[in-house]
Order: C-alpha cells, then structure tokens, then sequence
C-alpha cells in the first residue's frame, strides 16, 4: 500500500501550481473582482496545460490520467479561488467541442437547481430554460436559479467539487497562520494565544482528515467514499474560511481582505449537487446495506 | 496514491484469517472487567497463543503495513486486544530494545513476547500529567541501588504486573527534562503499595502507585543517568500511525450495529438521526484513510506528524458516536447493564489520556502550523 502522491503526482500539482500563480495572482484574482468576466485567454491557458482534458484518453487528444492527477489539480483551482465553470468543462472535454482545449466554455445545470456562469458559457448542459439570475454571494461565481434542478449528479463533479473545497481548507488555514504569526497584539504576535493556535489547529485537522478522505475516493471511485469526501471536504473549507476570518480580526470583515472570497466561493460550492444532505443520506443507507 | 496491498501483504492476511478462524473458538469466556487476576491470565495466554503461531513480534519488526493488517484483522474478527501486554509489548519493550543494554534486552524482552511478564508504567504523577517533565518521583544512589520515593496515577495494570517502567528524578538541580532517569522496577518490592482507582464508569481500570524508600538495582537502569527523558522520547512515537487501527475498525462496527438498532426500534425514521448516523459513517471512513495514509507515510520514511491530527479527531468522533448511540437507545441509555453505556461513559477518558485535547491542539499548532510557543 503506497497512499502518498507519486513523484509524478507531486510533480503535477506543483506544475498546476505554479501556473496559476503566474496566470491568477493576487493582484489578478483582485482585477477579476472589480471587473467578474471569464478571462478566455486565462481558459486556453489551461486547455493547453491539459486541465480539462487531463482524463480524456491519449488517443482522443487527452492527457491519460486519472480521477487522483484530476483532484490535485481541481484541489489547486480552488486554493487559488480560480473563477469559471471548471468542473463542467473539464466533465463536458470528449464530449463537446472545443472543451478539452479551452476554446470553448460549458456550463451546466447542477442537480441543486443552479448553474454557474450561464451568461459566459457557449455550451450549456441541461436544460437552462426560464433561468432567472442571482445576485450572487460571490463576486467571482455568477449564478442563475432553474426551478428545482433534479438531474443525477455526476459523482466526478461531487469529488472535484470536493478537492476545490479541500484546496480552500488548506489556502485558509495557510492565511490564518501568516496573519497569527506577524499580527501582533499585547506585544506579541498573536498566534502565541492558546485560542488562537487552537482556531489554527482545527483548522489543519478538518483539512487533512478530509485530505485522506478526498484523496482515497479519487482512487477508489466509489459513490460511498465520494460522499464521504464531499461532507468533510465541505465542513473544511466553510469552517476553515470561518475561523481564518475570525482570526484576521476586524481586517477579516473588510472588502480589502480576501478572506471572505474564500468563505463565499465555499458557500456556493457546499450548495451543489451532491451536498450535505444528500451524502448524509446517501453514507445512512450505507450502513443498513 | 495506491491503496492496494503487495501479494505478501495479502498473504500475510490470508493467513492470519485462517489462523483466527480456527483458534478464537477455542478461547475460554472473556473475564469480567473488574477481575484482574483474571484478565492477566485471559491476556497472557492469548500473547503466548500468538507466540506459538508466530506472531507475537509483528508489534515490534513487522512494518507498519503489516502491523495496520495485523490490528485490523484481528479487531474484525473479535480477537483480545493487547491489554495487560500493552505496555510491555508497545512501550517498555520497544524502549529496552532500543536503549537497553544486551544482558538487560536478554531478561526482558523474552518474557514479554511469550506472555510472561506483565509490565506497568510509571509516569504520570499528580502533579505532572500534562506537563510530564514536572515529575517529582525522587531517587537518591546507594551504592548500588536507587532509593526512590513518591508517587506515580494512572498505572493501568498495576495491581497484577511484574515491572514498572519508572521516570524517576535523579537530578533536582538540572533543568527539568535533564534530571530524568528511566528504571525498571520490580513491582514485588517492598516499598510499594498499590491502591486501585475508580472511574467515573465505575470500574477499577488503574491505580495510584506509593514508592517508600523502594530500592531498586543500579543495573535495571536502561540508558544514562539523567538522560532518561530522551530514553522516553525515543518510543513515545513507536506505534505511528497504528495506535487505533483496532479501535477505529471497532467503531465502525458499532455504527453499522447502532444502524441495525435504530431500523429495529424505529429511530431510523427519524431523519436528523439517521443522517447523523450517516456523517459519522464519512467521519470513521476517512479516519480509517487517514490511518492508511500515516502508515504509508511512516513506510516510506517520512517523518510523521499525524498522530496528534488524527487523535484530536478520532476521540471526538468516538464521543460522538457514543453520544450518537444514547439518542438511538432512548431511555435504555442510561441503563448501565447497556454495553454501549459503558462505553459512552469510557470515551470520555479519549480527549484526556496521552495528551489532552488541549496538549494536541498545542503540538499541531506549534510543531506542524510553527506558531509561536506561548501560553
């Protein structure tokens, strides 16, 4: 038994990584909310890089690889706070033209009801008819509402939903610990505060439980691993960016800081298809099987 | 990422299923938790069972793979745990078979392995617990005995072992973790008394231990003088990332049982019961894969960090899921005749033994976060 990342793996996200560093820094991150349009030059970047034709065979043009090179690299979208319809993308290459390569921008109905950037996308999956729009929580997700949704959700868009919120568990916790280590209060940084080291703590532990969880139904592919992922990738990520909030203090509650980005994007994926309750039921029926 | 095992993993496992398919029939009735005597020769004998077929060592050389099989496989078929050999097997015995001389691995490791001898440990004292370094057990040289006096709580085992791992300080004038030593002491000798403790579950699970004027040999000294708290600190990792393996592969098994009450009594229809019944079924499977995920990491020889991530959640949801069970049982939760009642009233001891919850946060935050010490 070898559960660790491959050197290749390793390799992989370090690679997604840096591109997006280079491509979506703070300062563009910062331009996308004062300006929320989907970048398409940004969108053949990663085409190019393979992002959503990371699992399409080699004979079709893709990458070759499998739903674990898909997490980490879905887990780097979303420490970054990367904006776009990325999972239905990445699940619509093969199948609609342009996908795999970036030219093209899909977006889909979630099983929740909603879709995300409907007005951007050239592809639409489902039926988006009679789409009324949102003001949407995130400056950086543009929402529509579509009735009561109700298609079968995809369990690879329930993982890779949960590898992003697995990036933003562990981006937050990072934030949280700069700021305690150089904000300094009583003439200490404040990170020497048992309360605070122990908002940090949690922190670290929600993300690498739901780490093992996330990475082990990337390589199982199972309904009830997925679930399971989904439930402690979300707790994660929305509890996280909560406490990393907490402790920036009052800084956290400004626009200027990017703390509530993180918690927002977290909201809106934690409403997606395959969700709270649905996994809670879904682990239930595990049980009595 | 693999979470496949190599063929000789899996042969390992075949054959130690068949081994415990044919060998825990035959065991005697499991004695009651309150019969100590009993339990040390109900726990002895099970070691020796396991000496005879060979797998008394997979504590101590097997790699962490195979341990994780090991602990798994005979947790899911109702095997004894460890018990009275605890300390001997995953603490005392690794400690002497890194730090102790020849002649003194010669006397204690045998016995321990065949099931002999039971061991106890000294550490804790009332007044150093979380900070164990605040030890005040004090041993003065006699020739060419240690003369130790003071106290030692928490001694699980004591009434019925042969050998008490002791901390002892031998030098009040060194900083505090410098004036440590490690000793063996034989527990027949005068000096000591034992009186038993009673948990708030109402069992005698361990004691408090007087040390008089004990003397104890210079030669059962493992490691230097004053250097025993770097003795200790070598084995207090040793069982990384497999510590639980057994119990988490137990509390999976009581979920699955509290399911099939809660479909029986009805509870199951009850959809905020049930759907907790379903997170916590997400929160055991992903401790299980984080248990496969620090073993694998100490497998390939990463330095491993995870003990204290993992302990801070999995004593949580052990509480958790007793908590969970009192709701599915209703009013019968508070009879004490009700096995999961018990255990609901012993999962409180999870976020206080080995580092409160409070130490583990401290370590995460300081050793794996590097947050600034503080208090």
């Amino acid at each position: 038994m070898k559960f660790q990342l491959t050197q290749d793996q390793r390799a992989l996200r370090d690679g997604v990584r840096q591109l997006l560093a280079r491509r979506f820094d703070a300062e563009a991150l910062r331009a996308a909310v004062n300006a929320p349009a989907l970048d398409r030059g940004l969108w053949r970047a990663l085409g190019e890089a393979g992002f959503f034709a990371l699992r399409l065979p080699e004979a079709d043009g893709g990458v070759g690889l499998g739903l674990p090179e898909a997490v980490l690299a879905f887990e780097e979208a979303g420490r970054a706070l990367l904006p776009g319809p990325l999972i239905a993308t990445h699940l619509a290459a093969g199948e609609a033209a342009g996908a795999a390569d970036g030219e093209t921008v899909v977006a889909a109905v979630d099983g929740s009801g909603l879709v995300e950037w409907l007005g951007e996308a050239d592809i639409v999956r489902g039926d988006a008819a009679g789409a009324v729009p949102l003001r949407s929580v995130d400056p950086l997700t543009p929402l529509h509402r579509v009735g009561e949704g109700g298609a079968a959700v995809d369990p690879a868009a329930v993982l890779l939903t949960a590898a992003e919120q697995l990036g933003t568990a562990g981006r937050v916790c990072e934030l949280a610990v700069q700021h305690a280590r150089t904000r300094e209060q009583f003439g200490q940084p404040i990170g020497a505060f048992q309360a605070v080291k122990h908002l940090c703590a949690g922190m670290l532990v929600r993300a690498e439980v739901a780490r093992a969880a996330v990475y082990a139904a990337a390589v199982t592919a199972d309904r009830t691993d997925i679930a399971a992922a989904r439930l402690l990738a979300d707790e994660a990520a929305v509890r996280g960016a909560r406490d990393c909030l907490q402790v920036h203090g009052g800084m956290g509650f400004t626009w200027e800081s990017e703390v509530h980005l993180h918690l927002k994007r977290a909201w809106v994926r934690a409403r997606r298809g395959g969700a709270s309750t649905e996994s809670e039921e879904l682990l239930a029926a595990d049980l009595v099987a | 990422m693999d979470l496949t095992y190599t063929p000789e993993e899996d042969e390992f496992r075949a054959r130690l299923r068949e081994w415990l398919g044919k060998v825990l029939p035959t065991l005697p009735p499991k004695p009651s938790p309150d019969d100590w005597p009993a339990r040390r020769a109900y726990d002895l004998g099970w070691q020796r069972m396991l000496y005879d077929a060979g797998y008394a060592h997979v504590h101590w050389d097997a790699s962490p793979t195979v341990r994780l099989i090991f602990l798994e496989e005979t947790e899911k078929a109702g095997a004894p745990y460890v018990g009275a050999g605890f300390v001997g097997l995953l603490h005392a015995g690794p400690t002497i078979a890194a730090e102790g001389s020849e002649e003194q691995r010669a006397r204690w490791l045998p016995p321990i392995l065949r099931g002999e001898e039971v061991w106890c440990q000294g550490f804790s004292e009332p007044d150093a617990g979380s900070d164990l370094a605040a030890l005040r057990t004090r041993a003065r040289r006699d020739g060419d005995d240690y003369v130790v006096s003071g106290s030692k709580i928490w001694t699980s085992h004591a009434e019925v072992a042969d050998w008490c791992e002791l901390l002892v300080r031998t030098n009040p004038a060194a900083p505090k973790h410098r004036g440590i030593t490690w000793l063996a002491m034989p527990m027949d000798a005068p000096g000591i008394t034992v009186r038993p403790l009673r948990t708030l579950a109402g069992s005698a699970e361990f004691a408090e231990v007087f040390l008089d004027e004990v003397r104890i040999p210079v030669a059962n000294r493992v490691g230097d003088e004053d250097d025993g708290w770097r003795v200790t600190m070598v084995t207090l990792s040793f069982e990384r990332g497999t510590a639980f393996v057994g119990e988490v592969v137990a509390c999976r098994r009581v979920l699955r049982e509290l399911a099939g009450e809660a479909r029986k009594n009805g509870r199951w229809d009850d959809p905020v019961l049930r759907r907790r019944l379903g997170r916590l079924n997400a929160q055991l499977r992903a401790l299980w894969r984080l248990t496969q995920w620090n073993v694998s990491e100490a497998e390939s020889g990463v330095p491993g960090v995870g003990s204290s991530v993992f302990k801070l959640r999995y004593s949580q949801a052990r509480q958790e899921l007793y908590d969970t069970a009192a709701d599915v049982l209703g009013p019968d939760s508070l009879d004490v005749d009700r096995p999961w009642t018990l255990d609901r009233l012993s999962s409180l001891s999870y976020t206080i033994a080995a580092g409160t919850s409070q130490i583990q946060q401290n370590i995460v935050a300081e050793r794996i976060l590097g947050l600034p010490k503080g208090r």
